[in-house]
């Protein structure tokens, strides 16, 4: 026995228990150590408001960081904020907004689709999924926000990258290769992450509109403008019934394009972006901030998929494919609402099964995207792959599994097969 | 050449040099094989002067399948790599070994495609930085990055080096610009990293090889996002009394909510310097000067300009100007851009460092560097890209001078540890390359540097692809060179450089 595995071997961790809640990275540090030496594969949570998406894998234990939570250190003037993986983001928002500041990638509220209530998770599951808001096409996704982190390797050693600095080349730019990859590499512990003030006024102008090739129309061009928008999205017919707001003349489809900035900014930029995209006052609604606001957190929180059962997907695409796609995908009973000023899709199907799904990866791949499944019912959940890949990267996705995780015991298999 | 230490040279590789020429002359055209020594010394540095060596061979593939095999052929055989852009980088990253094979890129020199309706534009990885705007810049959009050697850098190197500029506080660095890229690793593997799309399935490959500084693939198409360009930019100079008074500013600002499009300090010494050589008006009597520039719309910069006016008042600051016409505001950025050559009349010599500092510490690192300069009795001018801490200290020296030029890279060095000391980082954007890879055990310890280092490893299996930079062959922090710079003769004297 070599003196680490005596070590270990003579620490006080209760290995009978199937789940771990740790409180100290020095903890975290002792079970995986144990479980690389005994080969024990770990599934590791956060505040499990996304743990649904992604493959079922086998564990034999499971790793809870819900109590390895709180902020390290906030500096506003500084723009950044450190924090323990484990702090929910709720947390985080709230601290935050005591200085008027904010996460710019506004992640996506998964409590509602999964729980029909709302659940932001830890900040820890949000880096791990790089699911990005509205302001993605503007501000850049969850992984450009983060400037360094520390972890804790297959083998239990504690790794950093980056720092707490915006700018800085130190290295291999390891904090982009965890964001999104779902607790395979590390066990995120620490975070640093950029935040950016909050904007005076937030105006959305909606758009009554019921169809989806004139919205991209108009998205295109918002987004193309000097007007600078931060949000675009379309809600066909089916969903825009669903935004009741004071100022909110219309009901039906919508396209809203979301403004932000200083208050006088925002006025000029909103009269502007109407004249350029030739809106008549009729088919125009403009909300203010407080409004806006709802608006775009019901878009954040997917909240017209609220009471969705399953065959939930997101589709990532370059904008100019969206149009083509979706026509294809209305061979099939489809729900869906576009985001991204038109290269996010979220759609949902009445009916999904491995033969419909491989058909819309076809599409979908073609037309130069990928699909990730969100939420879909455990039988196809066992027999379909969550996630796309193409072989060559697999190979080498495999490779760099390996060179973090070399025994596969962090979510083994939530990815791909073999990873 | 100094004494810099290099991965072991492979003598079998060097006593085949007839023979792997003559290969790689039936994979490529023959002609864009070069091997005497003539051919070959052009390649010997890149923008760090002070390191010179000839590669064993160097070679311009002119398609990706001839990247491909070449570099299949050069792993199958155990042959180096260094690949090579426009060859601008300022850390060494693409200087050759004895023993490798030299691939220059110059031959993927195209514009692909602009596609308008993505915001995005496809093109061959050394086609320069700035060339992409001028493609696009009839339609009103540009690419944002932008390293000070944006006429010459090449968009493949500024995607190795992950490049930042001036803007990078508002709009990023070139990680938070790029869709995608094409690579060929080291085994001949071609594959695409994310496309036009905003983001790509599985692990982000992408922000991997971003800033990898050609450790794990050679770039072959890079895919960028284009904007629209601002309607309106304003920039105001102002003059402080302090250094603390200026970095407080700074920090005011950005705790006001306004968001710079860039944020510029400069001393007193490079002020004055600056403003002898350029004529650009600087108030050379204050301690630090402040250039900041707002983009927009006209209300949203005329807000911002407005609030920047009382905050700076609020701190102190002995002038401000304001410019009133675009003309106006180049000649403020004029000076700044001028920081170099200015150094190159005060001192025979002069080096550039690059450390990334908490925005907060700035009077706290100046005041440190003035202890230094004084310690090492060398003059130092500072110039600081302040709105996101990277500061670029110009050491004074004179090469022919061997104390000197041992004194100036103790200086050097210090800065930077200093700089990691109060939490910033050895590198801004400059990279690691050979220039600080001693001093990366600054920054990381050994499992830290052992993780990169695996990861290096799963790729490049035998440490074939640009061995020797960017993490330590010695375990010692050495301090080796910098940006080395003999009477103002620079490699490319005509780049502006921050």
């Amino acid at each position: 026995m070599s003196m680490e595995e005596k070590q270990n071997s003579q620490t006080s961790l209760d290995f009978n228990q199937n789940i771990f809640k740790p409180t100290s990275r020095e903890e975290i540090v002792e079970i995986v150590k144990t479980c690389y030496r005994k080969n024990i594969p770990l599934e590791i949570n956060g505040l499990k408001s996304k743990n649904k998406i992604g493959r079922n894998f086998q564990s034999e234990k499971t790793l809870d960081l819900s109590d390895y939570k709180g902020i390290i250190d906030y500096k506003p003037e500084e723009l950044y904020i450190k924090v323990k993986a484990g702090t929910p983001l709720k947390e985080i928002i709230g601290e935050l907004d005591k200085n008027n500041q904010q996460l710019a990638f506004e992640p996506n509220d998964f409590g509602y689709l999964f729980s029909g209530q709302s659940n932001s998770g830890s900040i820890g599951g949000v880096v791990s999924c790089n699911f990005a808001g509205s302001r993605r096409f503007k501000v850049g996704s969850v992984r450009d926000h983060i400037l360094g982190f520390q972890g804790i390797n297959g083998k239990g050693e504690t790794i950093k990258s980056g720092g707490t600095v915006v700018k800085n080349v130190t290295g291999y730019d390891l904090s982009k290769l965890v964001s999104g990859s779902f607790g395979t590499l590390t066990i995120l512990t620490e975070l640093s992450i950029k935040v950016l003030p909050k904007p005076e006024t937030s105006k959305t102008l909606i758009i009554k509109n019921p169809h989806l090739k004139k919205a991209l129309d108009f998205l295109g061009k918002a987004l193309s403008s000097s007007t600078d928008p931060s949000g675009g999205v379309f809600y066909p017919d089916y969903f825009g019934k669903d935004f009741v707001l004071n100022d909110l003349t219309h009901d039906g489809g919508l396209t809203a394009i979301r403004i932000e900035g200083p208050t006088n900014s925002v006025d000029q930029r909103v009269n502007r972006l109407s004249k350029e995209l030739g809106l008549l006052d009729q088919e125009l609604s403009i909300l203010d901030s407080e409004q806006s606001n709802i608006f775009w957190s019901r878009t954040k929180n997917l909240e017209v998929f609220k009471s969705l059962k399953s065959n939930l997907l997101r589709i990532v695409l370059p904008m100019s494919e969206t149009l083509k796609v979706i026509q294809k995908l209305k061979n099939f009973e489809i729900k869906y609402f576009i985001d991204w000023g038109g290269g996010l899709i979220w759609a949902s199907f009445d009916q999904l099964n491995t033969k419909i799904l491989s058909e819309i990866k076809d599409t979908v791949k073609k037309h130069q995207g990928y699909i990730t499944l969100i939420k879909v019912e455990e039988d196809l959940k066992a027999s379909a792959d969550i996630f796309t890949i193409d072989p060559i990267k697999y190979k080498i996705s495999e490779k760099i599994k390996r060179s973090f995780d070399p025994k596969r015991i962090f979510n083994p298999g939530k990815m791909y097969t073999g990873i | 050449m100094s004494s810099l230490q290099m991965p072991k040279v492979d003598n079998a590789i060097m006593s085949k040099k007839d023979k792997i020429a003559s290969d790689l002359r039936e994979i490529i055209n023959s002609k864009n094989v070069l091997s005497n020594p003539d051919e070959l010394r052009p390649f010997e540095t890149d923008g760090l002067t002070a390191y010179r060596q000839m590669p064993l061979l160097v070679v311009m593939p002119e398609t990706v399948e001839e990247v491909s095999q070449i570099l299949k052929y050069c792993n199958e055989n155990k042959v180096k790599v260094v690949p090579r852009g426009a060859g601008t980088g300022l850390s060494g990253g693409s200087m050759p070994l004895e023993d490798c094979v030299l691939m220059a890129m110059g031959k993927f020199n195209k514009i692909i495609e602009i596609d308008f309706e993505n915001r995005c534009v496809v093109t061959q990885p050394c086609v320069t930085n700035l060339a992409i705007t001028h493609a696009v810049q009839d339609k009103g959009f540009y690419y944002a990055p932008d390293p000070s050697s944006q006429i010459a850098c090449s968009i493949g190197g500024n995607v190795a080096e992950n490049s930042g500029g001036v803007h990078s506080l508002k709009y990023g660095a070139t990680t938070n610009n790029l869709l995608g890229i094409q690579v060929v690793l080291m085994d001949g593997t071609v594959t695409k990293f994310g496309g036009k799309a905003m983001d790509a399935e599985g692990y982000d490959f992408l922000g991997l090889m971003t800033g990898s500084e050609g450790l794990l693939g050679v770039i072959t198409e890079v895919t960028v996002k284009i904007l629209k360009s601002p309607e309106v930019v304003k920039a105001a100079l102002v003059g402080f009394p302090s250094i603390e008074d200026a970095g407080n500013c700074v920090a005011e600002i950005i705790a006001e909510g306004c968001i710079p499009a860039g944020m510029e300090i400069m001393d007193k010494a490079l002020t004055k310097a600056t403003n002898d050589y350029s004529k650009a008006g600087y108030p050379t009597d204050a301690e630090a000067m402040m250039i900041v520039e707002f983009d927009g719309t006209e209300h949203e910069v005329e807000a911002y300009i407005q609030k920047t006016k009382e905050i700076a008042e609020k701190n102190n600051s002995s002038s401000l100007k304001i410019s009133k016409t675009n003309e106006e505001r180049l000649k403020f950025w004029a000076g700044r851009k001028a920081a170099f050559p200015a150094c190159g009349v005060l001192a025979p010599d002069y080096m550039c460092m690059d450390g990334s500092i908490p925005r907060g510490k700035l009077a706290e690192v100046l005041n440190e560097i003035s202890r230094l300069s004084k310690k090492y009795n060398l003059p130092v001018a500072n110039a600081f890209h302040a709105g996101d801490g990277n500061l670029h200290p110009l050491i004074m020296f004179d090469a022919n001078d061997k104390e000197s030029l041992r004194k100036c890279e103790d200086f050097g060095a210090d800065i930077l540890k200093y700089c990691v000391k109060v939490g910033g980082a050895l590198t801004g954007e400059h990279g690691v390359g050979i220039e600080k890879r001693e001093l990366m055990c600054e920054a990381f310890n050994d499992k830290d540097i052992q993780q990169q280092l695996t990861i290096k490893v799963a790729l490049d299996p035998n440490s074939l692809l640009n061995p020797g930079k960017v993490y330590p062959i010695l375990r010692k922090c050495a301090e080796e060179g910098r940006v080395h710079v003999h009477g103002g003769k620079t490699k490319f004297p005509d780049i502006p450089r921050f």
